[in-house]
């Protein structure tokens, strides 16, 4: 291994050679292959004269069944983002105040499901929430509904899949934060007078606050490009970005078309890393 | 005020943690479902379709293909991302803390857009054999993992001990060998299953590199699921989970998934 030979400290050329392979990596087979599909997303639809153009964005922004897709997708974001927040960030608490075994025990059950895959889940999800799944099995017998609720290929359905497939994205980084957080903090709030109220918004919520811009900034980030809960929750019926850019390229062969959805998608993906990583820097500062 | 809060933050909790383990316990109720429709296994249990998974179609090819791949791409990722992180952590690298996020970025891509992405790329210069545009992709898919844990690893090594072997006697690849490495196998470790997991399981982007004979275990499942669910695939997942199971618990022991989660590694 040359990772550490004398003079690595010293010699900006060991420097490049190390870095060098994953560089490499880096440019040919991601900066490149990003910045082709800009330039296909740009290609004029057949049958119009060559060069670029702005067909593709004009009908995938414009048609009302392809906007739909688009706010299919952000409302599927904004939705899973909430509840994973609402659930999650009192959750951490607990985690990171629980001792030895029982932290151990919850943490399991974050990584147990985190590293499980994502098809596994939601084939869990369409068992579950079948008509004759276990859920309704559960309402009938305690007489709560008199009929079978139908959940499957529902909204519903696809945000109770989402909201468990990413709820681990979000409690992860709240509780790196929460865990470190001295309890005697608050402590002190309520010493120094401030209502347990004041004292949870006026110090731990701005202390908590980077796990928080983390958690969301992860979880609205892979939600807006879900594709696998989608396509096994509710199908057909809720076209979104990501299934759009699937249909493109995998049914219609329309590459243009795609590459433009694919360039939007990635557009709010990193909308949403940069703003959230400046309202981060922004609340240390 | 205070002990409701406690008490309500516990409630999520327990709450986050059944919601969480539900779809789990399910799958591997369903997998000794008597019947063919994944009724519970309520008065009687079968094993029959853990007998069955073998004889799924298509199967085998898939299995063999994605551990090659996640192998594979692990074990290159590794290489590669440690030794970028070396130079990132310790070296005089022009641009290091650029380089350290451009390394990190693919994971919040979406990985749908690096499928069609790689697609366009791969078919533009020519590149369709199906296997090594597999190899290839999964590279940019690993990377991030491995070059995040072991940029964070290296961060928290102390570089003295290496000037302290040297100082004792050791020549420069001993004290690499003996000193650093030891030091750092549980970032290596944590990188390698995080790694491996993101890369046998992927789906997004795989979807547009296979072809009819060259199809992963991920693509193959979903393929399943979509023509013809039964409690064969119950079995299959179960079985996915076992072995993840036994990586977390490993893991556990070896590095302590509290330092896991709270490196956020």
């Amino acid at each position: 291994m040359i990772a550490l030979l004398p003079p690595i400290d010293r010699d900006r050329r060991v420097a490049l050679l190390l870095s060098g392979p994953a560089g490499l990596i880096l440019l040919a087979l991601f900066a490149l292959p990003l910045g082709l599909l800009f330039a296909v997303s740009l290609q004029a639809p057949p049958g119009t004269p060559p060069g670029p153009s702005l067909a593709a964005y004009e009908r995938l922004l414009t048609t009302p069944h392809h906007l739909g897709a688009v706010w299919n997708s952000v409302k599927l974001s904004l939705a899973v983002t909430v509840l994973t927040l609402l659930v999650g960030y009192p959750a951490s608490f607990a985690i990171a105040r629980a001792k030895g075994r029982w932290r151990s025990l919850m943490l399991g059950c974050l990584f147990l499901p985190l590293s499980a895959s994502v098809i596994v889940k939601a084939f869990a999800w369409t068992i579950l929430l079948r008509s004759s799944g276990i859920v309704n099995t559960v309402l009938l017998g305690l007489g709560i509904v008199d009929a079978p609720v139908r959940m499957i290929f529902t909204e519903t359905a696809l945000i109770v899949g989402a909201v468990n497939v990413f709820l681990p994205f979000m409690i992860l980084p709240v509780y790196a934060v929460v865990a470190q957080l001295d309890p005697r903090l608050s402590e002190a709030a309520a010493t120094l007078g401030a209502n347990p109220a004041a004292g949870f918004l006026k110090v731990t919520l701005p202390v908590t606050m980077p796990g928080i811009v983390a958690g969301v900034a992860l979880v609205s980030a892979l939600s807006v490009s879900a594709y696998v809960v989608p396509t096994l929750l509710i199908g057909e019926r809720y076209p979104t970005l990501a299934s759009t850019i699937a249909k493109a390229y995998l049914l219609t062969r329309e590459p243009a078309f795609g590459a433009a959805a694919g360039v939007v998608l990635l557009v709010i993906a990193v909308a949403i890393v940069v703003l959230s990583s400046r309202l981060a820097r922004e609340g240390r500062a | 005020m205070r002990t409701a809060a406690l008490a309500f933050s516990w409630a999520m909790a327990i709450l986050a943690c059944l919601f969480l383990l539900a779809p789990l316990l399910v799958i591997a109720a369903a997998s000794l479902s008597p019947t063919p429709v994944f009724d519970l296994p309520v008065g009687g249990a079968s094993w029959r379709w853990y007998g069955r998974i073998a004889s799924l179609e298509g199967f085998w090819p898939a299995l063999w293909l994605s551990v090659q791949i996640a192998l594979l791409s692990t074990a290159l990722s590794l290489v590669a991302g440690t030794m970028a992180a070396a130079a990132i952590v310790r070296g005089r690298l022009p641009g290091a803390e650029a380089f350290a996020a451009a390394l990190v970025s693919p994971l919040m891509m979406p990985g749908l857009v690096l499928g069609i992405a790689m697609l366009q790329y791969f078919r533009g210069i020519g590149f369709t054999a199906s296997w090594p545009a597999l190899l290839l992709a999964h590279l940019v898919i690993t990377l991030p993992y491995v070059a995040r844990t072991m940029i964070a690893g290296m961060s928290r090594f102390d570089f003295t001990l290496i000037e302290a072997a040297l100082t004792l006697g050791c020549t420069w690849p001993q004290s690499v060998l003996r000193v650093m490495i030891p030091a750092l196998a549980p970032s290596f470790l944590v990188a390698g299953l995080f790694s491996f997991l993101a890369s046998f399981d992927n789906y997004p982007v795989s979807i547009f590199l296979t072809d009819v004979r060259t199809k992963t275990l991920p693509i193959k499942m979903l393929q399943y699921i979509e023509e013809a669910p039964d409690p064969t695939l119950a079995a299959l997942s179960t079985l996915i989970l076992l072995g993840t199971l036994v990586l977390l618990v490993i893991a556990d022991r070896a590095v302590g998934l509290s330092r896991m989660a709270g490196t956020g590694e």
